[in-house]
This record gives structure tokens, C-alpha cells and sequence, in this order.
């Protein structure tokens, strides 16, 4: 529970850090500054905020492609992370990966994925090595609703529940698969009854607000880490941009993402509840917001004054230097 | 030195391994009760214990997969993979996770992973059972390709394998599984990106890999007959490759014929071929020569699939062509 007066606002922090993190992605894009695919989570940082806040620094994350969210809640620095967009060799990946390829081992933050569904077994690995290892770390693995389609979700889904393994499976359903609705690619669109079939408990929850997000997750790590076994997750959400900047949104009307965004928006209504719960006072959400927007704009100058990898090493890290 | 198979040989450096690490674990469809498809976990199971000799579901991806996140948690995961075939249903998780893991992280993550699985036709298991798709992998930077051919390497590249810091894909030819070699246990990892010359000669060049490399030294023993002096060698890894060494044998007999049971186009052979031609070209003193499987998914009956695979008088005709001989 957020229950004291500065977790309060630490979250709050982190939901608004990320969409004015986001904001400004998109205008630097226009800007030419990144490059290549940009996928916001504008919308839906309940989810992730919510559910960050459930782990421990000894828990495994795997996220997809649609991961800054995901990385600045779990704690990479707005610099790292924009550092990594911009190309830059301070990037948290070493400009290696860009905004799909977000990664970092201090925060056991592994990736980053942007194979729909392909971060599952990768998660399920890492458990069985906490398990085997007798760590008590718990793995949550995030991916969206199109997941759910991929065989590799009820490959991964499967051995978790054979071998009993502590995954945290966070199904973030924001209604598409890129363009393609929910019930236009799912024959079943209660998505809790593909982990029950395999023995695995399920509950969703309203992905747009951040108290029942984080009672939830708080909740399924508990059973994951009681019963060193697989729980899943639906949190259902919506993404009010566009799927990537190359998105025209052919497949949703205006009226669909203005009434999300005007009556489900996260942080609105966060901020409502935390200010009828006594939590925060009126003044309080904008000198926050005055407090991330500087950070991201530090974060883009330092972004931009950092140094690009030389050539000379673009063959680095394919494997490992050699010994010796 | 014991006079042993390949699969014991696979057996024993399995059992060494998980004997001196307890990181180190096997898993794949049917490794445990059934004691592997090929019989080569045989026993580890009653020693080892279920956790460790780890059967899995028949999904491909999922266990290979999981086999990649074991290894950036800690483990040492063998996976073994019945055979080539199925790999392609994990391909996702080779080509977009093992491979670019390190790199796409920044350095930060490596996969330390070992996968095996038989590979190469022979068996009359047609044509979703026999294919030899190694040069496919062997593509792909960020892995490391091995293709084992004596009972020796097949005991110390399984051992090289668990040592390296990066995912090693060890291909098994299914028809060596029962021969017979020498093996010396106790001779440490092999060296990874070395070819080695298995007979000496300095009329003409046979370099192939794997379960072609039988046919290769008889095809040396009846060119001996006619009074040509072949070299062979055999390449051992496919990624790294031994460039040098390719060098070195066609500066010495200057005529090269490669063996490569893939399929000529677009394959492995094309690949050494194409090597030679930028690098020694000027050392050649006849058109480079390939013996590979026929253009034709692998056929079931026996005398289709002989004509279907290289055999050993393709070979030999292959190099007497070289020297004017045909």
C-alpha cells in the first residue's frame, strides 16, 4: 500500500518523469536526434511504475520493446537511458541497442526485447536459474497482448508451471497489437484463462491506476515468492500515442484515444487519489513535474555533449575479449 | 588412451563436467528417463539427479530459451536438441537472443551456453530428419560453430565449449555416434577455431568438416592408390574459422576440393570456396572443385538418398579432375 507521504511521492515522480521523458523523445525525434523505431508507453505508466515498486534490487526484469517506462521505474538514470537513444557511448547499452535494447546488470534489468514474445523463455531461464541456484529473487517478465498470440508464450508459460519456477508474467493489454485489436487476434480475449489452463493463477487489474497496479503486483510477487511458483498478471491499459513514430493510427478513431486519455489518465488520477487520501497537498504535482521536466532536460544535454563510440571499436562485444 | 565411441566419448566429457561443476546442467527432450534420443545422457540421469539431467517439453524455443536466461543467471546450461530439424523451431532464440545478447547490451550480458545436436543424413530418416544445416549457423556472428568428427573432439570440444565465455553450437553427426576411437581423457579442451590436417599430402586439398570427414581420408587412401598424394583437412570449427590453415594447405598442393554435405548453393563450401578466391587465389592451379549434397530435400530410399548425400567416389573423381586425371 502507498500508505506514507513520500512513497506517495516518489511514485508520482516516476509516472511523471517518464511521460515528460517521453514527450520530449518524441520532439527530439522530430529533431532528428534519435533514430530508427521509437515506441512510447505514454498511457500506460501506471503499469509499470505500479509494478516496479513490488521488487527488490535482487529481482530479474525482462521488458519489450516499449521499455523506458519500465527502465526508468526500475531506477536507470533519465541520462543513461537517453543517453542510449541518442547513440552515445555513455547509453546504458553503449549505443549498441538504442530504445528497443534498453539494458542494465546493476539493476538486473535485462533487455529490452523487441521479438514479440521471445523475452518469455529468457525470463523463464532466469528463474530456473534463481531456483537452482537457491536465490530468493522473483523474474517479471512484462509483454503486451500480441504476446499472447506467440507459441512462445504458451511454451514459456508451460514450463514455468511444470517446474515450478518464480516468474512474475505482467500481461500489459493495451487493447492492440500494433493495429490489430484485440479480439481481432485473439479467439479467446479473456487472457486470464490462457494461464489458468496451464495452472498458473491469474488476476487482472485496471492498468490505469497506479494504487491497484501496485496492491496487485505487491500481492503476486508475494504468492510467486511463497509458493516459488509462476503467477500472471493482466494489467489492462491503453497507449495514447501512436504504436511507433511510423504510425498513422489507421486502425483507431480520435474519439477512442481522446476519451482514454480524458477520463483514464494515469497520472490524473493518481493525483487525484493521492490528493483525496491527505497524501499530497495542490502544489505539490507541479513543482514535481517543474523537478523531472529539468531532469530531462539535463539528461538530453548531457546526451548530447556525450561522446559517440569510435568506429575503431564496432566490432567489440560480438564475444567475449579474448583471455589473457 | 581407451579405445571408446562417440557417444560415450560425449558421455563421459558430460559427466565430467557435471562432476566438477555443479552449475554445469543438461537438458532437452527425453536426456533423462528415456537417456537421450541418441542415447548419450544414457545413466547421467540416476547419477545426476532430475534437476540436473533436466527433460524437457517438446518446445523447442521455450527450452532454449530458458536455457539462455539460465546462463545470464549463472548456469552452465547444456541444451541438447534431437536434431538439426527441430532446431528451427528455436531459431528465434539462437539468432535474436544468444547471438546479440552481448552485444545489443553493450558487453554487459554474455550467454555462456552450449547447445548440441546430431545433424547430416545417412539414416534414411528422409527429409525432416537428415539435413546438415550448420553452414546456416555458422552465418550468424556472436555464436561459435563446432562440428566434431573424432571421438577425441568429441569429448574435448563438449569440454572447450563449457569453458567459453560465449553460446557454442556443437553439431554431432548422427552417423558417428557408434564409431570408434582412440580417446585420451585427460587431454584438456580443445582449441576452438583450429583446423587440423588429418592427412598429409601435396598433390591436392580435400577440406571438409564433420561426417564427411571419413569419406574424405578414404577418398585419400584410393587417390593414394592411383598415385595421388591428397591432404585433408579437416576444418573442426565452422565460425571461428581457421582461415590460415586453409591458406596453408592450398599454397602447399595448390588444388582444392571441398566436402560439404550442406547443399552446394548458398552453403559452407561456397563460403571457403569464395575465401580461397579473395585470399590465394594466385596460389590455385585448377578451378576450385565441391562435392555436396544433391539440390533435393534428403529422400528416404536408400539408393536415393546415397545419390542424394557426397560419397567417396564423387570425391575421388572430383580431385583427379584437378590434376587432368578424370
Amino acid at each position: 500500500m502507498i500508505a506514507t507521504r513520500p512513497r506517495a511521492l516518489a511514485l508520482l515522480e516516476q509516472m511523471l518523469l517518464i511521460r515528460r521523458f517521453e514527450e520530449k523523445c518524441a520532439e527530439v525525434y522530430s529533431a532528428g536526434k534519435i533514430r530508427g523505431f521509437l515506441h512510447l508507453y505514454i498511457g500506460e505508466e501506471a503499469v509499470a511504475v505500479g509494478a516496479m515498486a513490488a521488487l527488490d534490487a535482487a529481482d530479474n526484469v525482462v521488458a519489450t520493446y516499449r521499455e523506458h517506462g519500465h527502465a526508468l521505474a526500475r531506477g536507470l538514470t533519465p541520462t543513461a537511458v537517453m543517453a542510449e537513444m541518442y547513440g552515445k557511448a555513455t547509453g546504458c547499452s553503449r549505443g549498441r541497442g538504442g530504445s528497443m535494447h534498453l539494458f542494465s546488470t546493476p539493476h538486473r534489468f535485462f533487455g529490452g526485447h523487441a521479438i514479440v514474445g521471445g523475452g518469455l523463455p529468457v525470463a523463464v531461464g532466469l528463474a530456473l536459474a534463481d531456483s537452482m541456484l537457491g536465490r530468493e529473487g522473483v523474474t517479471v517478465c512484462f509483454f503486451g497482448d500480441g504476446a499472447v498470440d506467440e507459441g512462445e508464450f504458451h511454451e514459456s508459460l508451460n514450463l514455468a508451471a511444470l517446474w515450478r519456477l518464480p516468474v512474475l508474467f505482467v500481461c500489459e493489454n493495451n487493447l492492440y497489437a500494433m493495429g490489430t485489436a484485440l479480439e481481432r487476434h485473439e479467439s479467446v480475449t479473456d487472457l486470464c484463462v490462457k494461464p489458468r489452463a496451464y495452472g498458473i493463477p491469474a488476476e487482472n487489474v485496471d492498468g490505469m491506476d497506479l494504487f491497484a497496479v501496485e496492491a496487485a503486483t505487491a500481492h503476486a510477487v508475494s504468492e510467486v515468492r511463497r509458493h516459488r511458483s509462476p503467477f500472471f498478471l493482466e494489467a489492462k491499459t491503453y497507449r495514447f500515442r501512436a504504436h511507433s513514430m511510423y504510425d498513422a493510427e489507421a486502425y483507431r478513431s480520435r474519439e477512442e484515444v481522446a476519451e482514454w486519455a480524458q477520463k483514464h489518465d494515469p497520472i490524473d488520477l493518481a493525483v487525484a487519489e493521492l490528493t483525496r487520501r491527505g497524501l499530497i497537498d495542490g502544489a505539490e504535482p507541479a513543482a514535481v513535474d517543474l523537478r523531472v521536466r529539468a531532469a530531462v532536460e539535463r539528461a538530453c544535454e548531457e546526451a548530447d555533449a556525450a561522446p559517440l563510440e569510435p568506429v575503431g571499436d564496432l566490432l567489440r562485444d560480438v564475444l567475449a575479449p579474448e583471455a589473457g | 588412451m581407451t579405445r571408446t565411441t562417440y557417444r560415450e566419448a560425449i558421455r563421459l566429457a558430460l559427466a565430467t563436467a557435471l562432476e566438477a561443476d555443479s552449475r554445469v546442467l543438461l537438458m532437452g527432450e527425453d536426456v533423462g528417463r528415456y537417456g537421450g534420443a541418441y542415447a548419450v545422457s544414457k545413466g547421467l540421469l540416476e547419477r545426476f539427479g532430475p534437476e540436473r539431467i533436466r527433460d524437457t517439453p517438446l518446445s523447442e524455443s521455450g527450452f532454449l530459451g530458458a536455457g539462455i536466461g539460465a546462463a545470464l543467471g549463472g548456469l552452465r546450461p547444456i541444451v541438447e536438441i534431437m536434431t538439426v530439424n527441430f532446431s528451427l523451431l528455436a531459431l528465434d532464440q539462437v539468432v535474436n537472443n544468444a547471438a546479440t545478447l552481448r552485444h545489443m547490451s553493450g558487453g554487459q550480458i554474455g550467454v555462456p551456453l552450449v547447445v548440441r545436436m546430431a545433424t547430416g543424413g545417412g539414416r534414411q530418416l528422409a527429409a525432416q530428419h537428415s539435413h546438415s544445416l550448420e553452414g546456416w549457423y555458422a552465418h550468424v556472428p556472436g555464436i561459435k560453430v563446432l562440428a566434431p568428427a573424432t571421438v577425441q573432439d568429441a569429448h574435448d570440444m563438449l569440454l572447450a565449449a563449457l569453458a567459453d565465455a560465449d553460446p557454442v553450437f556443437i553439431f554431432e553427426h548422427q552417423l558417428l555416434y557408434p564409431t570408434e576411437g582412440e580417446l585420451d581423457p585427460a587431454r584438456g579442451p580443445a582449441t576452438i577455431g583450429q583446423a587440423l590436417v588429418r592427412r598429409e599430402g601435396c598433390d591436392v586439398s580435400l577440406v571438409t568438416y564433420g561426417g564427411s570427414l571419413g569419406k574424405a581420408l578414404a577418398a585419400g587412401d584410393e587417390l593414394a592408390q592411383a598415385g595421388i598424394s591428397a591432404e585433408v583437412l579437416e576444418l573442426r570449427t565452422l565460425r571461428p574459422l581457421d582461415v590460415e590453415a586453409i591458406e596453408a594447405t592450398v599454397t602447399k598442393t595448390h588444388r582444392l576440393v571441398i566436402i560439404d554435405e550442406g547443399w552446394k548453393t548458398g552453403s559452407f563450401s561456397a563460403e571457403i570456396a569464395a575465401l580461397v578466391a579473395e585470399r590465394v587465389f594466385y596460389e590455385l592451379d585448377a578451378p576450385i572443385a565441391r562435392v555436396c549434397s544433391a539440390e533435393v530435400p534428403i529422400p528416404y530410399a536408400k539408393h536415393l538418398e546415397d545419390a542424394a548425400l557426397p560419397q567417396v567416389p564423387a570425391i575421388v573423381v572430383a580431385a583427379k579432375e584437378l590434376l587432368g586425371r578424370g
